[in-house]
């Protein structure tokens, strides 16, 4: 039993972080909203050379040979700064599924995503909308009967305006004469895949959204002074503050085991990324709610870089399944004969 | 990251599982807040002692078996799911034992640990006084230093199982110029000694689960001391606080309480189903229940390899203590009309063990430093807010 990560885990998070927090400014962020595609080749290419878009790609595809858990801290560290390209969904679901369909597909798009030339995306039929379509350079469609792979060209978009304006959200239409790259029981298990890998990216990046907002909420309130005092002295403030810092700390290592089972193929995962994915995206709302409330007026202006983190917090929540969704899924284990609940069922 | 058990680990659970299934009474004993349940869980202390699983993370010499923390959580899941009793010593063995371990001469460790492991001196706790409950630094209680003894006059209260038990260790002011946390020295008292009056005080159940205790030139040697003169207040504060915060409160107990909530709903769908509130409760209740496992088992993990606590602890109290309240809460929603009754009452068919559940879970925000002084920690030295 060790539920640590290791010194390289740990180091190569660091130097995402560094790297992130310096390149992924909210000013940047700011400008990318000005742009057509919200999305910057430079920054993928510093993804690409940092091998963070292959770091899920096997080694002989170009890529660094990693697994979820590997990425689950880098995540994170995406969350943190609120990162717009789409880096987490390429690697923590489509890699994985280019993986699974295995073929000429793979071998074909996996270099080319390690190298950062290409940017694969996936829609499921739980996503209303797809994120990033327009910058696919070949999406994979999920439709009830099969999953498409589908380039540029066979497939027309329309925009969805989300409150997020970091968040490019489409509906996706087949062109005619499309055909599903693969059907059946394969198909629907790779599909069931991606959703628990979705909802895994989803609450890693959630806790670092939370951790975000924490630490936005803090240096304001330590900076703002009212009755002649930093208004981060008083408690209603502060414990405003402790709530979000115990929903957080509480939710980590549901996400780290969730990570461990998605990597490892374990039959029970979707228990656990349904854990993970509520915990996390809670703990996020809750650092949105009270973020915005000891920031007082200020929170509620666009001015404030809070609302960057908490509308993409808002939307995590509800993307790659609800909670109503991932509930279900949890009380589907839990309320059969013979659930295992109790003391020595959780790592069993 | 690898969360499997190992061949050693597995081997622990089914020494513990196979000796619990032989061990634990058939019949439930009475509650240690009566005077024949306490005899009762003294006895049961011995028994577990023989067994040497009295405190299994105690060195071997002890009575202990030397076990790391992951081999502790794996005790507790066996303790809990097999329903042994109620830990009577747990201010002893949890509480003052580390801190006997750390602090302790040698001539005290010998003379303390031993009694205290076969259960044959119970300990209870004198902290808080009348007017030193969360400012704890605002104990008045002396200690006159008078030679080779202390002199003690004064009076502690909320002390947990002090009404049966043998002895007492708390905090007292030996300087009586000093203020604050200084000049306090942490000593222990013999609850027989001449002088000490012990008032029952009912709990919300009625019965005395803690006292008050009055000193009265209560005189004790001055070996009773543990740690320095006037160094109490670090003795009480940074003796192995996380394994305080960690170890009085295992996850187990609330994977269990999750487990009968499950069941509990299980039994009493249809009606529990008109209010869609409650199924929610109850998957949140397995959810939490279940978070607290695993940020414990990293917490662990995390220790073994020589990581250190921080204030993140005090994370830990607010989380197992709202859990549980939570969970009584939403039992007590399922149970309706029945959820007031006493077990032993005609009407109330399948109300278990709840309602003593929900009274004790609505002491847990308030004990071992309230949940206010908790989220105080948490900001000021975990976030880092200013303090005034």
């Amino acid at each position: 039993m060790d539920f640590t990560f290791s010194e390289d885990q740990l180091l190569f998070r660091e130097s995402v972080r560094d790297f992130l927090v310096n390149e992924v400014s909210p000013e940047r962020i700011r400008e990318s909203w000005e742009t057509e595609t919200g999305r910057g080749e430079s920054l993928w290419q510093q993804l690409a050379e940092m091998g963070l878009t292959g770091i899920t790609v096997p080694e002989d595809f170009g890529g660094l040979g990693m697994s979820e858990l590997d990425f689950v801290l880098l995540a994170q560290e995406c969350g943190y700064v609120a990162l717009p390209e789409p880096l987490v969904n390429t690697v923590m679901v489509a890699v994985p599924m280019l993986r699974e369909l295995g073929g000429e597909l793979a071998r074909q798009w996996l270099p080319a995503i390690a190298a950062g030339e290409a940017r694969v995306l996936v829609g499921l039929q739980q996503n209303l909308v797809v994120e990033d379509a327009h910058v696919a350079d070949l999406l994979l469609l999920v439709r009830e009967e099969g999953i498409y792979a589908l380039l540029p060209g066979q497939f027309s978009l329309e925009r969805n305006e989300s409150v997020d304006p970091s968040r490019r959200l489409f509906s996706v239409t087949l062109a005619e004469g499309a055909k599903p790259l693969a059907s059946g029981d394969a198909a629907a298990g790779i599909a069931r895949a991606a959703l628990n890998r979705g909802a895994l990216a989803c609450a890693a990046q959630a806790l670092g959204l939370a951790q975000r907002m924490i630490d936005l909420s803090v240096a304001y309130t330590c900076e703002r002074s009212q009755f002649g005092k930093t208004i981060g002295s008083f408690q209603a403030v502060k414990h405003h503050m402790a709530d979000v810092a115990v929903k957080l700390e509480y939710a980590k290592a549901p996400v780290y085991r969730a990570a461990y089972q998605v990597t490892r193929n374990v039959a029970k995962a979707s228990l656990a990324v349904s854990h993970a994915k509520l915990a996390a995206c809670e703990a996020a709302s809750l650092a949105a709610k009270n973020s915005i409330q000891v920031h007082g007026a200020m929170g509620y202006t666009w001015e404030v870089d809070l609302h960057i983190f908490m509308k993409k917090a808002w939307a995590l929540a509800n993307t790659w399944g609800d909670a109503a969704c991932h509930k279900a899924r949890v009380a589907d284990v839990i309320f059969a004969a013979g659930a295992p609940v109790g003391a020595d069922t959780t790592f069993a | 990251m690898h969360l499997e058990y190992t061949d050693k680990q597995k081997a622990f659970r089914a020494e513990i599982r196979e000796w619990l299934a032989a061990s634990v009474p058939d019949k439930p004993l009475k509650t240690y807040d009566t005077e024949e349940g306490f005899q009762q869980h003294r006895e049961w202390e011995a028994v577990l002692h023989r067994g040497n699983w009295t405190m299994v993370t105690w060195p071997e010499e002890l009575g202990g078996r030397g076990s790391d923390l992951v081999e502790w959580l794996i005790f507790e899941e066996e303790y809990y799911r097999a329903g042994a009793p109620k830990r009577v010593n747990m201010n002893g063995i949890c509480l003052l034992g580390p801190t006997l371990m750390e602090y302790g001469s040698e001539a005290q460790k010998a003379r303390i640990l031993p009694k205290m492991a076969s259960g044959e001196e119970i300990w209870a706790q004198a902290w808080s006084e009348p007017n030193a409950g969360s400012d704890m630094a605002a104990i008045r209680t002396r200690a006159d230093r008078q030679g080779d003894k202390y002199v003690i006059n004064g009076q502690k209260i909320w002390s947990t199982r002090a009404v049966w038990a043998d002895w007492c260790f708390g905090i007292f002011r030996t300087d009586p110029e000093s203020e604050r946390h200084h000049g306090l020295t942490f000593i222990l008292v013999p609850l027989d000694a001449p002088g000490i009056t012990v008032r029952p005080i009912p709990q919300l159940d009625g019965l005395p689960g803690f006292a008050e205790i009055f000193f009265d030139d209560v005189e004790v040697p001055v070996e009773n001391r543990l740690g320095d003169e006037g160094a109490g207040w670090s003795v009480a504060m940074a003796t192995a606080g996380f394994e305080r915060g960690l170890m009085l409160r295992a996850p187990a107990r609330f994977q269990e309480t999750a487990r009968r909530l499950v069941e509990l709903y299980q039994a009493n769908r249809e009606s529990a189903d008109r209010d869609p509130a409650i199924r929610d409760a109850v998957i949140r209740a397995y959810l939490d229940a279940e978070s607290y496992c695993l940020t414990t088992y990293q917490t662990a993990c995390r220790l073994q390899q020589g990581g250190k606590i921080g204030p993140e602890s005090s994370t830990n109290k607010i989380f197992w203590s709202e859990l549980d309240q939570s969970m009584c809460a939403t039992a007590m929603s399922i149970l309706g009309a029945r959820a007031e009754l006493q077990p032993h009452a005609p009407a109330a068919a399948g109300v278990g063990t709840w309602l003593d559940d929900f009274l004790f879970a609505q002491s847990g925000p308030i004990y071992a430093g309230s949940n206010e002084i908790q989220r105080n920690i948490i900001a000021e030295r975990m976030l880092g807010m200013p303090r005034k």
